[in-house]
């Protein structure tokens, strides 16, 4: 088995005075989808958004690639893909506008490139549509179009179904294991019923957690 | 089923430099500020209606508007920046591009950097544009508005600077308001004071210099430590929201 790209070991946060979860500790391997489950309040994105970076609340130790993410901070997020749930998307801009914002610190994309993707996600013939003018459902799809030219091997999603239809439901599902046959590793919290072959589940919300 | 992650994995080179990645902050922070026209009025529309209620208010004698005139464009320019404060990471904040802001992999007080000099080049370089009209008006002299301006060009970015802290820190707050201008006013006092006395010196014939060097220490001072204050503290209005 190839090694962790990111190794969780005793996470503990708290949140307004109410613990979300301790001891927990997990390993995210090249190769997989694991899914974040817990109803809702249990700290789901609390958990992602920890991962990511962005909630310094927390105790115990996070790995990245088996060294202490703290001390490879732009390695960690050079190869780490953030959604969360507010899409980060501006109403102001243009699909391909906000694309290009989105890429511009991370590494250089051509507009062709960017305009495939959007057409990917459903969205050929939006491209210079301000997305104000897009329903909520094509916004979180502008931001979904970066999956399309994701090179970051560690994907982190916060309820990425989020207004999505079937068949982009369906269109998701299939990229997410694609991505782990390829051999990134994507971890994902949804309330939608996702049933993947061989995906890995980290419960949140049962008093003790369950490892994984 | 692992064969690729070696060629996923490799140590990827970002191929993007701070700087570019600073010039896309600024070039989106601009064009955004264009479409939405009323939010870049708003605080130029503010400093002219103070300075031109001002005589009707208070007294429209020559002599009164003169000595005091550089104080009023002072204030009013100050209390503008302090405005258009709440805008500067707010609705970034509300969509979700300042998580993705933090979550490049650059110097984050680099990029706050280049959304600050974009906030001053929206609101404070229009002030100090329309300052010389507004100077005409309040019957200052020739010298004392070009010195005015130079303090307002110079003191206008200390603002946003150190705006961006205030910014950063009230960010996730509901009510930030009050509490950004509880902040900030006590830090923009130093800056206001020498701008209006390097005008007043002027005026009375002293010499500038002193006072001019003292302000661009102040910009010196901003422009080297606000940025690390602005990034700290959208860490941690991150971190709790």
């Amino acid at each position: 088995m190839s090694e962790p790209l990111l190794q969780a070991i005793n996470l503990e946060c708290e949140r307004d005075e109410r613990l979300l979860f301790q001891n927990l500790s997990f390993s995210i391997l090249p190769g997989t989808v694991t899914r974040v489950e817990g109803p809702n309040g249990t700290g789901k994105t609390t958990l992602l958004r920890i991962l990511a970076g962005l909630n310094d609340a927390w105790s115990g130790d996070l790995l990245w690639c088996g060294e202490p993410r703290s001390r490879q901070r732009e390695s960690f997020l050079r190869n780490t893909l953030y959604l969360g749930h507010r899409p980060g998307i501006k109403p102001l801009l243009t699909p391909m506008e906000n694309l290009r914002a989105l890429m511009a610190g991370r590494r250089p994309v051509s507009d062709k490139l960017l305009s495939q993707a959007l057409a990917g996600t459903g969205l050929a013939g939006f491209e210079n549509t301000p997305c104000r003018n897009l329903s909520a459902g094509q916004q979180r799809r502008v931001a979904l179009a970066r999956l399309l030219i994701a090179d970051e091997p560690l994907w982190l999603l916060d309820e990425v179904f989020t207004a999505i239809d079937a068949s982009g439901v369906q269109a998701i599902e299939a990229l997410l294991q694609q991505r782990a046959a390829e051999g990134g590793a994507v971890l994902v919290t949804t309330h939608h019923d996702l049933q993947l072959p061989g995906m890995n589940r980290i419960t949140l919300g049962q008093g003790q957690n369950h490892e994984c | 089923m692992n064969v690729k992650v070696d060629a996923v994995l490799k140590p990827v080179e970002t191929g993007v430099g701070p700087v570019q990645a600073m010039i896309a902050v600024f070039s989106r922070d601009v064009r955004v500020a264009f479409r939405q026209r009323q939010d870049l009025l708003n605080p130029l529309l503010f400093f002219v209606m103070v300075v031109t209620l001002f005589p009707l208010g208070v007294s429209p004698e020559v002599e009164f508007l003169r000595q005091s005139g550089a104080g009023i464009l002072w204030v009013a320019a100050l209390l503008s920046v302090l405005l258009s404060l709440d805008h500067l990471f707010r609705h970034d904040f509300d969509d979700g591009t300042l998580e993705q802001l933090v979550l490049q992999p650059q110097p984050l007080f680099l990029l706050v950097l280049a959304k600050t000099v974009a906030h001053w080049m929206l609101t404070g370089l229009p002030l100090v544009l329309l300052a010389p009209i507004l100077g005409i008006m309040v019957h200052l002299e020739g010298n004392s508005i070009a010195i005015l301006c130079l303090t307002l060009l110079i003191g206008t970015p200390v603002l946003s600077l150190i705006g961006a802290i205030g910014a950063a820190l009230t960010l996730g707050l509901r009510s930030a308001g009050v509490l950004l201008s509880l902040l900030i006013i006590p830090l923009y006092i130093p800056v206001l004071i020498f701008g209006t006395g390097t005008v007043a010196a002027a005026s009375e014939g002293a010499p500038v210099a002193g006072y001019l060097a003292l302000m661009g220490a102040f910009l010196v001072l901003a422009l080297t430590l606000a940025p690390f204050a602005s990034a700290a503290a959208l860490r941690i209005s991150m971190s709790n929201s």
